[in-house]
């Protein structure tokens, strides 16, 4: 990232039209990322009167090319055979130049997962193009500039940056898991499919792929509808069993701020804010956590916020739907037991009268 | 003997960045300058190959003069070479531009010290955040590419592959590729060892190589520093988040603090959302 430059002419871009989404996927599941990125890339291309277009590589994957249009993709790019059952750097970003090349997308997007990040660095480097990464705004200029305002994270979270590239086509970026909302799917939702041949049938690829261990572990924050969060407050790794109490009788899941988690307190998959998820469960709970912004702007577009904080002065108490002051080590076990009793009555509304 | 290069960047420690609260503007000064530590697993790994099979270890990196430092360091942990790649001409370059010119570098180390069989990167650098810059190389060199390594499980010099362990959002990928290959570090890589004592001394004294654009008579002007970045920063701003000041619950004993809680949600909209109602 360099600084502003001057206002130099921008060259003719007018045979680049239209965006362009990778879809991901894994043993023909794709990652949600991709139909959130159909979701922001959908406003994009209306606002600059283009198609949506999408891309699946990989092998026994045609019915993504359909999800691909249900999510919004106006046109589906599809290359599938044996040898692309696995995501390798090679064969991925050979296919990827080649559409990049033939159909000039003005813009291109890619979740920014190891796969997304690994493939649209080669593919940036070889174009060559400017390529934003772990953006977690998107938006458009207008015609006549197009331009691609690409935001992200800076400086360890604690500014915003937006990154322009006026000087090559396509405008690249990869966009954080978790920010963008997908469209409703709509299977009524008709497009065209374009079939591309597979120019890597029977060819010697260096790179094997010999297991996949798959890892879904227990813990899916963007998912989650409800998150019970901690942060420094809990002043170690045994508290978070309290917060795990709570998640459980609430079917949540545990979350964290990044100081517990470079605290190594607990592992970075439960890490909600800028460098960790950005999240919109229905009901969050914050839990010793004091409220900076590198932690507010991954939460605060959840319907509910409780916080628990014995600093009546700490700023996530402005972010909360409903404050409580006082010691976490013995509100948030009260707050269990109620959750349960109340479970209780409702699964025996008998009990309800006993209580 | 394999040749092993390490891609370095000595970058300010961007955990201690604060912003000032009235200009919202970044507090520089003080910040320490470190070897992004993603890179020191990358040079750690080599240095274990090293043990084991026997390797040359050259470290390398773009910047200042000051990011002089930093190679001694590498050097104090048993890396054999360094070369600093340093001109005013490389400022302001953003991702592609450094691999750029690290390609460049990484071909002259090999006229100079022989073929590269393995370079290894950090995943990402502290400072910059993009994970571009491995990729970047590993392209123009036409390298093998192995990004988000976790675990180098096995390197065979006679077949000249190496068996890695990915770790990827969903799970752990077990791959293999050949030489030449780049591979970006994990944190979860290795654990990165203390300076000895004697590396520490030739530390002290060591010069690394320092090459200029003047080093590189077929380097592309158009293609290095601010001009050959296609990337520029339009703005930057500190995000602010909605507030919303909501109420605060308070009472005489815990059990009613939660009752009262319960309650508001079970009586809201939230209900219903989460089936509880």
């Amino acid at each position: 990232m360099s600084t502003e430059q001057s206002n130099e002419q921008m060259p003719d871009w007018s045979g680049y039209r239209g965006v362009l989404v990778f879809i991901e996927q894994r043993s023909g599941t794709a990652k949600k990322v991709s139909w959130q990125l159909l979701g922001a890339g959908k406003k994009l291309a209306d606002k600059l009167e283009v198609p949506l277009m999408a891309f699946v590589i990989g092998d026994q994957v045609g019915h993504l090319a359909d999800e691909a249009i249900y999510y919004g993709a106006d046109r589906v790019f599809l290359c599938q055979g044996p040898e692309l059952q696995d995501y390798r750097t090679r064969p991925y970003s050979r296919i990827t130049l080649k559409l990049i090349e033939e159909h000039k997308p003005e813009i291109c997007l890619f979740g920014a997962t190891g796969t997304g990040r690994d493939l649209a660095g080669a593919i940036a480097t070889h174009l060559p193009t400017g390529l934003t990464a772990d953006t977690t705004e998107l938006d458009v200029e207008p015609h006549p500039s197009r331009l691609l305002l690409a935001s992200r994270p800076a400086f360890s979270e604690k500014m915003m940056a937006t990154i322009l590239c006026k000087q090559y086509r396509p405008q690249m970026a990869t966009a954080r898991a978790g920010v963008f909302q997908a469209l409703p799917r709509d299977p009524e939702r008709q497009g065209e499919i374009i079939l591309i041949p597979n120019p890597t049938a029977g060819e010697q690829i260096a790179t094997e792929v010999v297991n996949f261990i798959e890892q879904t572990g227990t813990v899916n924050l963007e998912e989650a509808e409800i998150i019970v969060s901690g942060g420094r407050g809990l002043g170690g790794v045994e508290p978070f069993r309290l917060l795990k109490e709570l998640a459980d009788e609430l079917g949540g899941q545990v979350g964290a701020s990044r100081a517990c988690v470079d605290a190594g307190w607990i592992a970075h998959e439960h890490q909600v804010g800028q460098t960790g998820y950005t999240v919109r469960p229905k009901l969050y709970f914050a839990i010793g956590i004091s409220g900076a912004v590198q932690h507010t702007v991954g939460m605060a577009g959840s319907d509910v916020i409780i916080a628990i904080n014995k600093d009546e002065n700490a700023p996530i108490f402005q972010f909360a739907h409903y404050g409580i002051v006082g010691d976490l080590f013995q509100i948030v076990p009260a707050i269990t037991a109620e959750v349960k009793k109340r479970k209780a009555a409702k699964e025996d509304p008998t009990m309800a009268f006993k209580v | 003997m394999l040749h092993i290069v390490v891609c370095i960047k000595q970058v300010p420690d961007s955990r201690e960045i604060r912003i000032d609260p009235v200009t919202n503007t970044l507090i520089r000064q003080g910040v320490p300058s470190i070897v992004n530590f993603y890179d020191l697993h990358g040079l750690e790994e080599a240095l274990r190959i090293k043990d084991e099979l026997g390797a040359r270890v050259t470290v390398v990196t773009m910047g200042p003069p000051p990011a002089e430092k930093s190679l001694k360091e590498c050097i104090s942990l048993g890396a054999d070479e360094a070369v600093l790649i340093t001109d005013r001409k490389f400022a302001g370059a953003d991702t592609l531009a450094t691999s750029y010119v690290l390609a460049k570098t990484l071909e002259k180390v090999a006229d100079e010290w022989g073929a590269i069989d393995m370079v290894f990167c950090g995943k990402q650098t502290l400072d910059g955040d993009t994970g571009q810059v491995g990729p970047g190389i590993a392209c123009r060199l036409d390298l093998e590419q192995l990004t988000y390594v976790g675990k180098v499980i096995h390197v065979d010099p006679e077949k000249r592959r190496v068996r890695v362990e990915r770790k990827l959002e969903d799970g752990v990928e077990v791959v293999e590729t050949s030489f030449p290959v780049l591979i970006t570090a994990l944190k979860e890589l290795n654990k990165v060892r203390r300076a000895p004592m004697p590396g520490m001394i030739r530390a002290a004294r060591f010069k690394p190589v320092v090459w200029t654009t003047n080093d590189f008579p077929d380097i592309e002007i158009s293609k290095i520093g601010l001009k050959g970045s296609p990337t520029i920063v339009s703005k930057t701003w500190v995000p602010e988040v909605r507030k919303v000041n909501g109420e605060k619950i308070s009472g005489e004993a815990l059990e009613q603090i939660a009752e009262q809680l319960m309650e508001k949600l079970w009586g809201s909209e939230l209900a219903q959302k989460l089936g509880w109602a």
